[in-house]
């Protein structure tokens, strides 16, 4: 009995062997979140980035080597967003789990439909990417596509909780489902408007929603903007006038604040991903918040 | 639908003739026809809703098999090749014109060249690398210059042992410290740090094994050895079948909130030597050509920091390095004539015990105080420390001259594959020189270019 509870005492004190959780690595906040939706006390989500990251560039910090050592399951977007850090992370952790073609190495972008494929294949053409366009997230209907492979994967890797992991999946869909539906008719004054974006991160939001991209600040994906080329735009917005400039957290706020004095159109930052704003704290904040912000700037 | 109900009805009025009893009958019939086209209507209605939710499903299908296709598309034949990257250096020096540069109280690296004065293509650096299969990936550096290509780097590396460990075979650069893994092209000055020069000429490389283990640990704990051919600067190459050198290391890092990183280590470098030469001015100030032969033991400590805040370095970032290092090196010296028709103080050649302890190390800090823009300050400072010659302490001098250079210097890179760079440099490595030095230097990456350590 005294053996018993010393037992009882180790365990508590190291949480870890208590339960066996699935360590799941998120490159983004969305996967971080999806993957709590979806795995519950199951897993244990580490977030490498946050909303006030640009997912581009991020640095292969140690503290992220050490993590993905640790995980089970490296979820992450894909289509070359990471290319610039997470290979030396996959490759320096000495982690087999989660190398890519392994069951552990989820890639989201694998399971919606791409847009904007480059044509062209050229680094004249700014910072491209072969795949097509990566922020999938800011289209919900993407984030239903890639919950249903993931719960698949979670299952996969993690089959002794197969059966929460399915559950899960099934509550989280009817939770998303009569949201979607909810979005929809809040935001179908929004169909049709005029934006502006910044980077070219809203193309996926711009399917769903039917909004109308006019401009685009950056002259090349991934370059800051000159002022001469938002003088540029300032000067095309007169013949094809846009309602708001979009950006999203964490991107530069100055080239969207030159444009909005000089153009006289409101900015609305999106929070892009989970933790972008106060109210998004998790994906259904999310879309909560970035239609609220679109709405404002209508009425 | 309801025509036959109504023609039925219009026959009714039009024959009057009919007596009550008949016109009820055709009332029962009519209402009769009338739910049965109703229940006909209610199933073909479900049967079109089901149609609809097939048809949907349909297009999902459809949508998956488009992605399905679509990420086979990617499949064509050079698919497979290797990632392949050619870095473009070159640029503009201003130095004076010193025919052999030193840095006093340090044996030099015979086999590194100089930095060359005026207009000058430096190494051009061609990068292949590509995961071979599930386990292994590999990768090679040739460096092409002037009439040679050599292979700075041509390895393997396992990708599946698991457990945090990774192995790696072949030529590569040490992990020892922090600069010494990287190349020219991600430096952040024009020129290497006085410290690694004076150590390894640009950096210690080996032919060898090295293997590394990450500890499962939250704080980044990780640990490595190193055993090789040891033919590298302070080792030579020897006609043996031993281990000519090894090196063992540990680094730590993590981070402190979401705006700083840092990373700090251990390192040790055990080299072994056999008639290593070099050229060093006797007394008089004539060369002597020398040959080393004994240990050479190396202590290295290195520290990162980088700022960014939230963690977002687009628009400002900081980056803090140092390193710090002790060496000894215990052995023979020999001293001899350099040039025959210039007798130097070893005339005849004089062999001698030969013990030395070494000190240096550098600080930089690189800021970018906007988007594209950074600028930064580099200190170098290296200690003769003591040496003990023996029989030539009669021949060669012991310099106790603390050689130092403070390097300031700017950059503008308007991509990540494009860096333009000015920089000042004013170099005390020897007694007497105080010499201004400006450098300006291009940087082109053309190709896939791989994601870059921290």
């Amino acid at each position: 009995m005294k053996n018993l509870r010393l037992l009882t005492l180790l365990l508590m004190a190291f949480p870890a062997f208590a339960h066996a959780t699935l360590n799941v690595f998120a490159c983004e906040p969305e996967w971080g979140a999806l993957a709590t939706e979806l795995g519950g006390d199951a897993v244990t989500v580490y977030t490498a980035t946050t909303a006030f990251q640009d997912p581009h560039r991020i640095e292969a910090r140690p503290s992220l080597i050490a993590q993905m050592r640790r995980a089970g399951l490296a979820v992450c977007t894909g289509s070359e967003l990471e290319v610039g850090w997470l290979p030396v992370l996959l490759r320096q952790s000495g982690n087999a789990a989660i190398q890519p073609g392994q069951p552990g190495n989820f890639e989201a972008a694998r399971y919606v439909a791409m847009l904007e494929k480059p044509s062209l294949l050229d680094r004249s053409q700014g910072d491209v990417h072969p795949g097509g366009n990566p922020h999938i997230q800011t289209d919900p209907r993407n984030i239903a596509r890639v919950a249903q492979a993931l719960s698949a994967r979670l299952a996969e890797v993690d089959p002794a909780h197969a059966a929460s992991y399915q559950a899960r999946l099934k509550d989280f869909n009817n939770r998303w489902n009569a949201a979607m539906a909810r979005w929809q008719t809040e935001a179908a004054s929004l169909k049709g408007m005029g934006i502006v974006v910044q980077h070219l991160a809203f193309p996926y939001l711009e399917n769903w929603l039917g909004l109308k991209q006019v401009a685009v600040l950056e002259p090349k994906p991934g370059v800051e903007p000159s002022v001469s080329h938002l003088a540029e735009v300032a000067a095309r917005l007169k013949s094809s006038p846009a309602k708001a400039i979009v950006r999203a957290r964490y991107q530069n706020p100055r080239p969207s604040e030159w444009l909005s004095e000089h153009a006289g159109i409101p900015v609305v930052v999106l929070p892009f991903t989970v933790g972008g704003s106060d109210r998004a704290k998790d994906l259904f904040g999310l879309f909560d918040d970035s239609i609220e912000q679109l709405l404002k700037a209508v009425r | 639908m309801l025509r036959l109900p109504l023609l039925v009805a219009a026959l009714a009025v039009a024959f009057p003739a009919y007596a009550d009893a008949d016109l009820d009958a055709l009332r029962a019939e009519i209402q009769h026809m009338k739910q049965d086209y109703e229940t006909r209507i209610q199933s073909l209605e479900a049967r079109l809703q089901n149609a609809e939710s097939h048809a949907d499903n349909a297009t999902q299908k459809n949508e998956t098999a488009q992605i399905a296709a679509d990420s086979s598309a990617a499949s064509n034949s050079n698919a497979f090749n290797p990632e392949i990257s050619l870095v473009l250096q070159g640029g503009y020096a201003k130095l004076k014109d010193i025919p052999e540069r030193r840095i006093s109280g340090f044996l030099p690296d015979g086999t590194f060249p100089g930095t060359t004065r005026g207009f000058s293509v430096n190494e051009t650096e061609l990068v292949m690398a590509a995961n071979i299969d599930p386990d292994f990936r590999g990768s090679t550096n040739l460096v092409v210059t002037d009439g040679s290509v050599s292979v700075e780097e041509a390895w393997f590396q396992t990708l599946s042992l698991g457990n945090g460990f990774t192995l790696k075979g072949g030529r590569f650069r040490s992990s020892i410290g922090y600069q010494n893994e990287q190349h020219p092209h991600v430096w952040d000055f024009a020129d290497n740090n006085l410290m690694t020069r004076a150590l390894f000429g640009e950096g210690y490389s080996n032919d060898g094994l090295q293997l590394k283990w990450v500890a499962p640990t939250e704080l980044f704990t990780e640990l490595g050895a190193e055993i090789g051919r040891g033919a590298n600067f302070p080792g030579t190459d020897r006609n043996q079948n031993g281990i000519g050198s090894y090196a063992l290391y540990g680094h730590v890092g993590g981070d402190i909130g979401d705006s700083n990183s840092w990373r700090g280590g251990v390192s040790y470098l055990s080299t072994r030597a056999v008639e290593r030469s070099g050229t060093v001015a006797d007394f008089n100030g004539v060369d002597t050509n020398t040959a080393f032969s004994g240990d050479g033991q190396t202590w290295m400590a290195d520290f990162v920091w980088k700022w960014a805040p939230n963690g977002n370095a687009t628009v400002n970032n900081f980056k803090f390095a140092a390193e710090l290092f002790r060496r000894s090196e215990d052995g023979n010296l020999s001293c001899d004539d350099l040039d025959s028709a210039n007798p130097s103080l070893c005339s005849g050649g004089i062999t001698s015990a030969y013990r030395t302890t070494q000190y240096g190390g550098y600080a930089q800090g690189v800021y970018q105080f906007m988007p594209h823009w950074r600028a930064g300050y580099r200190y170098d400072l290296l200690n003769p420390g003591s040496a003990d010659l023996g029989l030539n302490n009669a021949n060669l001098p012991r310099p106790d001259y603390k050689p130092a250079r403070h390097s300031l210097m700017a950059d503008y890179s308007p991509s990540e594959f494009t860096r333009l760079r000015l920089q000042y440099s004013k170099d005390q490595s020897m007694p007497n020189q105080n010499e201004n030095q400006w450098f300006v230097q291009y940087i082109y990456s053309l190709g896939t270019h791989g994601a870059h350590s921290f």
